[in-house]
This record gives C-alpha cells, sequence and structure tokens, in this order.
C-alpha cells in the first residue's frame, strides 16, 4: 500500500472499530432485554389462563421476536449503510495518493514497533538448547534424572519436548530440550549456564543455533586492521606553564562563543577562542584533562595543547554528563533516546576507546548524577524504589550479581576518600531512621545510627573522607516546630564515634573545609543571618570557634586548600562578599560585586571569580577577578557573559615529604619569585609608557596639520562673518565693555590714639 | 548664531522657529511634517538646517534654508531638502565653513552632506549602534560622536577620518571636546527601563574625562541620580556642565590640579 493509503486505511479502521463495538455493547445489551421479554411473555402466551390475554401474549412475543432478530443483524447493516452513505455523499475530497507517488518511508522507520511485535516465522530451531554435562546414567535412574532437568530448567518456561540420547544402555551426557518459544531458550542459557548440580557436574548450557554459528566460521583468520595511533600530543600541557598560570573557559555572547584563557594577575591571557564550540555549556574533566562541549548529537572532549578534538560520544539529545573521577568513564543522560529492549536514556562510555560499555534506563534527571562514583572509580552505584544498585567496573555487571534490598533508602552518598557508602532510611512505623555506613564490595555495616523523630536528613562528606556530617532535621516529641542537629561521624576513629552538635536556628548553607577539619554554618533568617566557624578537635569534641551576625551572605565558599573562604550573599543579596581566614576568624576584606551569580575558587586557592551571568542578569555581565585576601584584581567586561569555570588540576606529584621541605624552604623561593614579579611589572609599565609615547606623537602630528589647515582657512572665515575675527574669545577686545565692580572685603577700625 | 543675535530651536511640535535673543521675539517659523531632531546656524549665520524624525509615515529629511532669502521661509520652501531612507538622522553639527553638515544616523553612520549639493560626500561607518550625539570642538576641525554601542569616536570634521576611539561599558549619551586641553568627557548612563535594576547607591551616574591622545580615563565625577543626557564645555575650559535624566543640570569649575594633570609619557 502506498503510504497515504495507509495512514487513511488504519485511521478508517480504528475510527470505525470503535464505534462499531460500542454500538455492539449496547446493542448486545438491547438483545438480551428483548430476549427476557420473549420468555415472559411466552410463558404468557402458554400459561396464561384467560384466552384473551395469551392471544395478546403470543402477538407481542412474535413482535419480540422479530425486534432481537432485526437488533442481531443491525450492527452489520449499519456498516454497510454507513460506508454507503460515505461513498454516496458529497464531493469528498480524496485521498488517495497520485498514480506515480512512490513514498520515501520505509516500513520499518514508520511502523518500527509494530513490526516488532509481527509474529516471527519461527522454524522451531531457536527454541532448542543443548545442555552439556549432564549426568550418564542408566536406565533405571533416568526417571529420576529427567526430574530433576525437569524441575530447573522449566523454571524458564515451558518445556515441549526433551530427548535424551542414549549409548550403550546410558545417556550420553548431553540433552536437547526444546521451549514454547526461543525467548525462554535464551532465558535458559543465560541463567544455567555453569549451573552446579554437583561436585562434578557443572551444566553448560548453549542455544542449538549457536553451534551452527560456530561451525561456520572460516578457518582462515583474518588479523584485525591496525588502527593508527592518534597522537593528541602532551594532554597535560597546560601544567607546564612557566609562570602556573591556571586556564579558566568562559563562555560568552549568550554561549556563542567560548574561549580558553590563562589566569595573569594583570589581564588574562587567550589561550583559545572558537565560536560555536559548544551548544550550551561546557564542562571540565575532574582532573583537568579534557573539556567537553555538548551538542545536539552528542558530546566531543577536547585537550592537549591545541584543544584538538580527542573523542566523540554520539547521544542524541544529550543533556548532562558526568565523569568519573578517575576520567576513565563518561556517563551522558538523554531523555529522547529511551526505548523498551534497548535502554539508552543513560549510557555509560570508556573515554579512551570512544566504546559504548553499558546503557541504562533512567525516569527522570532530577536528582543528576543519577549515578555515584566511588573515588578510585572502581564501582559505581544509583538508587532506585527500595534498591541500592551497585555496579563495578570494567565489567559493568551488578557487583555480587545482585543489588542490595534496602527498604525506603531515601538518599545515598560515597566517602570521597574511602569505599564507603552512607545511606539513610526513614522512620518505619517501631523502627527508628537509621544512618548506615557500609564498606564495599564486603558489604559490611561498619557503622549504624539510629535517629528518633527524624524529617529530613542530608548527607556532607569533608573532602578527604575524614568526616561525615548528617543535617538531621528533627521534630522532637511534644513540639511543632523543625530543630536540626549536626552527626558528625569521625571516619579515621576506631568504631566511627559520632558526635552531636545542636544547631538552635534554621541552617542555609553548611560547608566543610577542605584539608582540614573544620566547618562553617550559615544559621538564622533574613536580615539576621550568622555565621558560625566549628572545630573538629581529636579529643572528642567539637568546638565553636567564632560567630560573626548580621551577614549579607546566603552562601559559603571555601578556598580548595582549606582556610579561607569566601561568604557570598548571591542573586537575590545583591553580591555582598565577605573575606574570612579561619586561622584565626578574622575578616579580611568586606566588599560587594553588584548581581554577583556566580564565586569560582581557582584550584590553587589563590584567587577568587566572581561574576555577573547573563543567564542570571541581563546587564553588566562581567567577572572580577580578586586575591584570596579579598583584593580586586581586575574587572574583565564580557559581552552578554554566561559562565565561568576553572581548569581543575591533577593531584600533585610531589610526597608529603617533598611538600613539607618545599614550604620549609619558601624563603628562599619567594625572593625569587619577588624579584620576577617587579621585573614585569616595570616591564608593563615601560611598555605603557612608550605607547603613550608614539600615541601623542601621533596625535600631535595629526593637530598640526588640522592647525594649519584651520589657518589657511582664516581668511574665508572672517569673509562668512563680515570680516569679524571670531577665532579666539578675545580676538575682539574692543568689543569688550569694562566694568569696575567693588567688593567688601575687609573692615578694620584703627585707633588713631588721642589727637 | 556666532554673534548671539538669533536662536533657533527645533521642536516635537512638528515646528522650528527663530527667534530674537535679546527680545524673545519669534521671528520665523517653518513647519514640519513632523519632529525636528537637531538644528543650527552654519559658521556664517546665513545658512540654517534641520533634521526632521522618521515618524508617522513621514520620512526623515534634511532641510536647508538660506536666511538672507526671506522668501524661502515664507513658502515653507527649503532651498535643498535631503531625505534620508535607510536610517534617519540623530544628531548632526555643521562642517567648519559651512560647505556640510555631519550627520549621525540611528544605524550608527556618519555623513557629510554637501549643503550647496546635497550629495553625500564622506561616510564613516565606525560605530555599531546608534549615534545620540555629535559636537565639534572650539576650531571645528574635529567631531567626537558618542554612540550606544559604549564608545565614543573622535574624527576629522573635513575627510571624516576616524582618530580616536574612547571605551566604556555603559552606552555614551554625549560627549564634548575640550577647547583648551587634549581631553573629552563624555557622559551616559544605561536605558531609562534599566536604570532600577543597578546599584541603588546614590550619585552612581557619572561623567567620565578621557585624555584624548592616549584614549585613557582619568577621572570621573559623581553626582547624577539618573543618566547623563548631554555636556558641554565651556568655551574658556575652565568648567564643564551635564544634564540628567534626573532633571538636574550640573556646572563643575575645574580645580588647578585639573590643568597641571599629566599622564606620565
Amino acid at each position: 500500500m502506498s503510504f497515504y493509503s495507509k495512514m487513511t486505511h488504519l485511521a478508517h479502521l480504528d475510527h470505525r472499530n470503535n464505534i462499531i463495538w460500542t454500538f455492539t455493547l449496547i446493542l448486545n445489551q438491547a438483545v438480551i432485554v428483548l430476549l427476557n421479554l420473549c420468555c415472559a411473555l411466552l410463558q404468557i402466551s402458554l400459561y396464561e389462563p384467560s384466552p384473551a390475554l395469551r392471544t395478546h401474549g403470543t402477538v407481542l412475543l412474535a413482535l419480540a421476536v422479530v425486534g432481537a432478530r432485526l437488533l442481531c443483524t443491525w450492527p452489520n447493516t449499519d456498516n454497510m449503510e454507513a460506508e454507503m452513505e460515505y461513498d454516496d455523499g458529497e464531493e469528498e475530497p480524496s485521498f488517495s495518493d497520485p498514480e506515480d507517488f512512490v513514498d520515501d518511508i520505509s516500513d520499518q522507520e514508520l511502523l518500527g514497533d509494530v513490526l516488532r511485535d509481527k509474529p516471527q516465522e519461527a522454524d522451531g530451531i531457536d527454541s532448542v538448547v543443548v545442555v552439556d554435562n549432564v549426568p550418564q546414567v542408566g536406565p533405571d535412574r533416568l526417571e529420576k534424572l529427567k526430574n530433576v532437568i525437569q524441575k530447573i530448567f522449566s523454571k524458564f518456561g515451558k518445556i515441549t519436548n526433551d530427548f535424551y540420547p542414549v549409548a550403550d544402555g546410558k545417556t550420553k551426557g548431553y540433552i536437547f530440550l526444546e521451549y514454547s518459544a526461543p525467548s525462554h531458550a535464551q532465558e535458559a542459557v543465560k541463567n544455567a549456564d555453569g549451573y552446579k548440580l554437583d561436585k562434578q557436574h557443572t551444566f553448560r548450557v548453549n542455544l542449538f543455533t549457536d553451534f551452527d554459528k560456530y561451525m561456520s566460521i572460516s578457518d582462515e583468520w583474518e588479523a584485525p586492521e591496525k588502527q593508527p595511533f592518534k597522537d593528541f600530543g602532551n594532554l597535560r600541557h597546560w601544567m607546564e606553564d612557566s609562570d602556573c598560570r591556571d586556564q579558566y573557559s568562559v563562555i560568552y555572547d549568550s554561549g556563542e562563543r567560548t574561549g580558553i584563557f590563562a589566569n595573569d594577575v594583570k589581564e588574562p591571557i587567550e589561550v583559545e577562542e572558537r565560536a560555536r564550540w559548544t551548544e550550551t555549556y561546557v564542562r571540565w574533566s575532574p582532573k583537568g584533562t579534557y573539556l567537553a562541549t555538548f551538542h545536539q548529537r552528542g558530546i566531543a572532549l577536547w585537550g592537549g595543547e591545541k584543544f584538538k578534538q580527542i573523542q566523540r560520544f554520539s547521544h542524541q539529545g544529550v543533556q548532562l554528563i558526568d565523569f568519573s573521577p578517575c576520567e576513565r568513564y563518561v556517563v551522558t543522560f538523554s531523555p529522547l533516546m529511551d526505548t523498551k529492549d534497548d535502554p539508552q536514556a543513560i549510557i555509560i562510555w570508556d573515554v579512551l576507546t570512544g566504546q559504548k560499555k553499558r546503557g541504562f534506563h533512567c525516569e527522570s534527571s532530577a536528582h543528576w548524577p543519577i549515578f555515584k562514583w566511588s573515588p578510585d572509580g572502581k564501582f559505581f552505584a544509583r538508587m532506585t524504589q527500595d534498591t541500592l544498585s551497585i555496579y563495578e567496573t570494567p565489567s559493568m555487571g551488578l557487583l555480587d550479581k545482585k543489588s542490595l534490598k534496602i527498604n525506603g533508602i531515601k538518599d545515598f552518598s560515597w566517602s570521597p576518600g574511602d569505599n564507603i557508602i552512607a545511606f539513610w532510611v526513614p522512620e518505619d512505623k517501631d523502627i527508628p531512621a537509621r544512618v548506615t555506613l557500609m564498606q564495599l564490595p564486603s558489604r559490611n555495616e561498619i557503622r549504624v545510627r539510629n535517629l528518633f523523630n527524624v524529617v529530613d536528613c542530608k548527607l556532607h562528606w569533608q573532602k578527604n573522607g575524614d568526616y561525615l556530617c548528617v543535617k538531621v532535621d528533627r521534630t522532637p516529641k511534644g513540639t511543632q516546630g523543625v530543630v536540626t542537629n549536626f552527626e558528625i561521624f569521625r571516619m579515621r576513629e576506631k568504631q566511627v564515634p559520632v558526635d552531636v552538635v545542636e544547631m538552635k536556628e534554621g541552617i542555609i548553607a553548611f560547608a566543610w573545609e577542605p584539608n582540614g577539619s573544620k566547618f562553617a554554618v550559615l544559621h538564622g533568617e533574613s536580615p539576621r543571618i550568622n555565621v558560625s566557624f566549628y572545630h573538629v578537635k581529636n579529643n572528642g569534641k567539637i568546638d565553636l570557634i567564632k560567630m560573626f551576625d548580621k551577614q549579607q551572605a546566603n552562601s559559603i565558599f571555601w578556598s580548595p586548600q582549606g582556610q579561607f573562604l569566601v561568604l557570598a550573599g548571591l542573586r537575590s543579596m545583591n553580591g555582598a562578599l565577605a573575606f574570612v581566614d579561619t586561622s584565626d576568624c578574622t575578616m579580611m576584606n568586606i566588599a560587594e560585586h553588584y548581581m554577583a551569580s556566580d564565586v569560582e575558587w581557582d584550584p590553587t586557592g589563590r584567587y577568587v571569580v566572581t561574576s555577573v551571568s547573563w543567564w542570571s542578569h541581563k546587564v553588566d555581565n562581567a567577572f572580577w577577578l580578586w586575591t584570596f585576601q579579598g583584593r580586586l584584581l581586575q574587572k574583565n567586561n564580557k559581552e552578554r557573559f554566561c559562565q565561568l569555570l576553572w581548569r581543575p588540576r591533577p593531584p600533585s606529584l610531589l610526597t608529603q615529604e617533598q611538600i613539607k621541605l618545599i614550604k620549609k624552604d619558601l624563603k628562599k623561593y619567594s625572593k625569587i619569585f619577588e624579584q620576577k614579579d617587579r621585573l614585569s611589572q616595570s616591564k608593563a609599565s615601560k611598555e605603557l609608557v612608550d605607547k603613550r609615547r608614539t600615541m601623542m606623537e601621533d596625535y600631535r602630528k595629526y593637530r598640526e596639520r588640522a592647525m594649519d589647515m584651520y589657518n589657511e582657512q582664516r581668511p574665508l572665515r572672517l569673509e562668512l562673518r563680515g570680516g569679524v575675527d571670531t577665532d579666539e574669545l578675545d580676538s575682539n577686545v574692543d568689543d569688550w565693555e569694562e566694568e569696575t565692580i567693588e567688593f567688601f572685603i575687609n573692615e578694620e577700625i584703627i585707633p588713631i590714639g588721642d589727637l | 548664531m556666532w554673534d548671539t543675535k538669533n536662536v533657533l530651536t527645533g521642536s516635537a511640535d512638528n515646528s522650528c522657529r527663530l527667534w530674537d535673543c535679546e527680545t524673545g521675539k519669534q521671528l520665523a517659523l517653518v513647519e514640519t511634517n513632523s519632529a525636528v531632531r537637531t538644528c543650527g546656524f552654519d559658521f556664517s549665520g546665513n545658512i540654517i538646517m534641520f533634521s526632521t524624525d522618521k515618524q508617522m509615515g513621514y520620512q526623515c529629511i534634511l532641510n536647508y534654508f538660506d536666511l538672507r532669502d526671506p522668501q524661502q521661509i515664507e513658502d515653507n520652501q527649503p532651498y535643498l531638502s535631503l531625505p534620508c531612507n535607510e536610517s534617519k538622522i540623530t544628531s548632526a553639527v555643521w562642517g567648519p565653513l559651512g560647505e556640510f553638515v555631519i550627520a549621525g544616523h540611528e544605524n550608527g553612520e556618519i555623513n557629510q552632506y554637501s549643503a550647496k549639493s546635497g550629495e553625500i560626500l564622506k561616510v564613516a561607518k565606525e560605530h555599531t549602534k546608534q549615534i545620540n550625539d555629535i559636537q565639534s570642538s572650539v576650531d571645528l576641525t574635529m567631531v567626537i560622536s558618542a554612540s550606544k554601542d559604549c564608545t565614543a569616536k573622535l574624527f576629522d570634521s573635513t575627510n571624516l577620518e576616524h582618530i580616536k576611539t574612547f571605551k566604556t561599558e555603559r552606552p555614551v549619551n554625549s560627549a564634548a571636546i575640550s577647547p583648551i586641553m587634549d581631553h573629552v568627557v563624555m557622559g551616559g548612563g544605561q536605558e531609562a527601563m534599566e536604570v532600577t535594576t543597578t546599584s541603588t547607591r546614590i550619585g552612581k551616574f557619572e561623567a567620565r574625562f578621557f585624555h584624548a591622545a592616549y584614549e585613557e580615563e582619568f577621572g570621573r565625577v559623581k553626582g547624577h541620580f539618573g543618566p547623563i543626557n548631554c555636556v558641554a564645555f565651556h568655551p574658556d575650559g575652565k568648567s564643564y556642565s551635564s544634564g540628567g535624566e534626573d532633571g538636574y543640570v550640573r556646572i563643575h569649575y575645574f580645580d588647578p590640579q585639573y590643568f597641571d594633570f599629566e599622564l606620565e609619557a
């Protein structure tokens, strides 16, 4: 059928079928009613004593029977009538395709999902499996063997046939089983292959068709073609910058232009800049090796000195990505691609080879990343209703082949330092809420903590995995309000002791110090917001170091090296900034970047960038560079600036001892650096002075020429103004009137003495 | 007019009027079809020009009247009338000798229109957005154009050669050239509707001073509560005044340090 008539036929059928269906239902009911009536009337006509009533009854009966008969045949006539009406009607437009129409859309594309359900011609061989390593028994034990086999293999489907070949009185050791459908056979192969019947017999199950396949492999072996090695150069090239400048990516021109800059104190140095490099935004990989850009067709990874394209992942409509911490894998999410048989919503890729490793279903991307990685990249896990599924790499299979059933699991997260997962379940009738720490892969529960009257929990890990803070919102018995506690788990101590810090006010933000044992909390309610600093001491105490009140802040940003932090009041708080040194809890500087929407520390902790993104505010889009102490260094305006991201650094290659050594000799190094700085500064000012000199020269020359022309034109000017010279303000002194005005300045009384 | 006898005013009431400065008596009235955007006397004071806006179906037209011929005013018949089809004129000044008019357009172009033949003598396409204001230097050799693209540019009057550019982060509404120093002053702000979204700090709107040769900013004067619409230097160069959206006109006299200030070179 041609395409167009196909569509109309399908539509027509559906339409008509619906109407017929309802019609038939109604008519069936009517028929039933009439038949009942017939029975009643029959009774009357036969058994009614009064002859008159009998006659009436018979007549009515006859009518009822005729009526029922008609109703039964009505649907069909109705159809035909309808059809005829349709055809006889007024000039109705013809929906058929023109004579020579050839449709350019294949059946597969148009009706793919319908065709998949098309009954396949089954020749029966697909549903046969061969089971090897079956015990060889004599006819006396055959019955028992058959029962055992039945018991094991009927789990996968209905066994329609079985064949136990016999030789020399005993079974040969392999059998054939036929299932009712090929899918059952495949299930059997998947699950029963490797089944240990007893110590000496482990079943090997294969599809019969597989034998065919393996037999027909050619004897000649072709070596796979060698792929040329793609040399991308030194992927860590930016780390070798002699002045240790960090790089950052900037998206501006409302997404049209993306640039990579090296951060220099004087002004950013452009490394690379491309138009339409990404369609939405960019992401750096966790160690800074790759830059990922988003496109309609998938993700592209760029890196190396010149930012060449290293890898491409095709995932239509990709929206979100996540890297594994070791940068070996990329997880991409796209809401478009999912189909029932072939899960494609989330795909895990191998970065180096570009291969698709595994696909998963996903209903929504509300809590991205859905898959959380262990810090060494060996495991990744996701949480679904009542289940925690942990997978291992590189096989991408479930750890121990099954997921963990945890009723009511609400949230989980990996420790950033070890392979430990923390998760919590809310209250369940009599069982209180629990926070559990589980070691992987052993699945040992190393700590369980019971909590009472819990409303909500949030897990906050310290960056090295030294501490876990669980923010617990509770409603204590007998009260209405919500109280917050911080349960601090000390991971590095034996048996993981837990300390509790009670907070009287609502919590706005919480952040651990990276590499340290302090944390900062913003609490209270606008406009009275307070910030408190706590120190988790080794002796089991948690001390409040300092509290500042009346802060304009809604977010905390610690420096990646610890000790310093920025309190920022972003968005609605108009960009108030406070730079704090937590070693003695002093405010180093208070400043403002009006309408700032983001704060980003550089990976070394030397600089902070505050920015006003075009995505949140349409005017004054710029990013400002500050030192960690809060001194403003640069203001960079970029037309419709959108986003700035620092390029992360890979972990240092120096050992702890080497770092200690350098810190000891810091004085020696700082002298060299200061000299270098002074040199570059004077060079800059010399450059500036030279530039200005040349500009002034050019300008003077131009003015000379202009003045020459001006003087030449003087006679013309005099003529235009009738001989009156107006070139200078004082050209016509004669015109001026002189007026003398006296001002009273001072009064002095001099006694003249006695005359 | 150069001898301060007459004043020429153009208004959105679709007319251009000539007044006697001393008595305030209206000397002549020219009716137009749309609002008069800009007007001026030429160097001799004999020829007037004004431009009308593109409104209500009427084109933007640059008109020239010769005052020595009163018949032209009476009949409302300019001796030269130039329509501007692509982009309307937003600001215009006369050239040094009354030979041409330098006009800035809505699309950022600056054109020289001859006062005798009406043809376009020179074109400068340096700005990317609307020209808000054009002012000449006191000797009429240079003009400075202030544009919505956040820059002001200095041009030579005769050949419209682009000499200097002064960059800011806000649209520039007006710019002027100092009569005695190598300085220019610029005033701006932003769209009136965006004003409330910026810092509510009082007096944030500033007039900025740039060095004409180095293109570097060396000073700002705060004080206006709203965008600055117009700036001008006093002819003796010792003071300047600025008028703003906030309804205030501010007059500032320069300190002695202003005249001694030198950028290191």
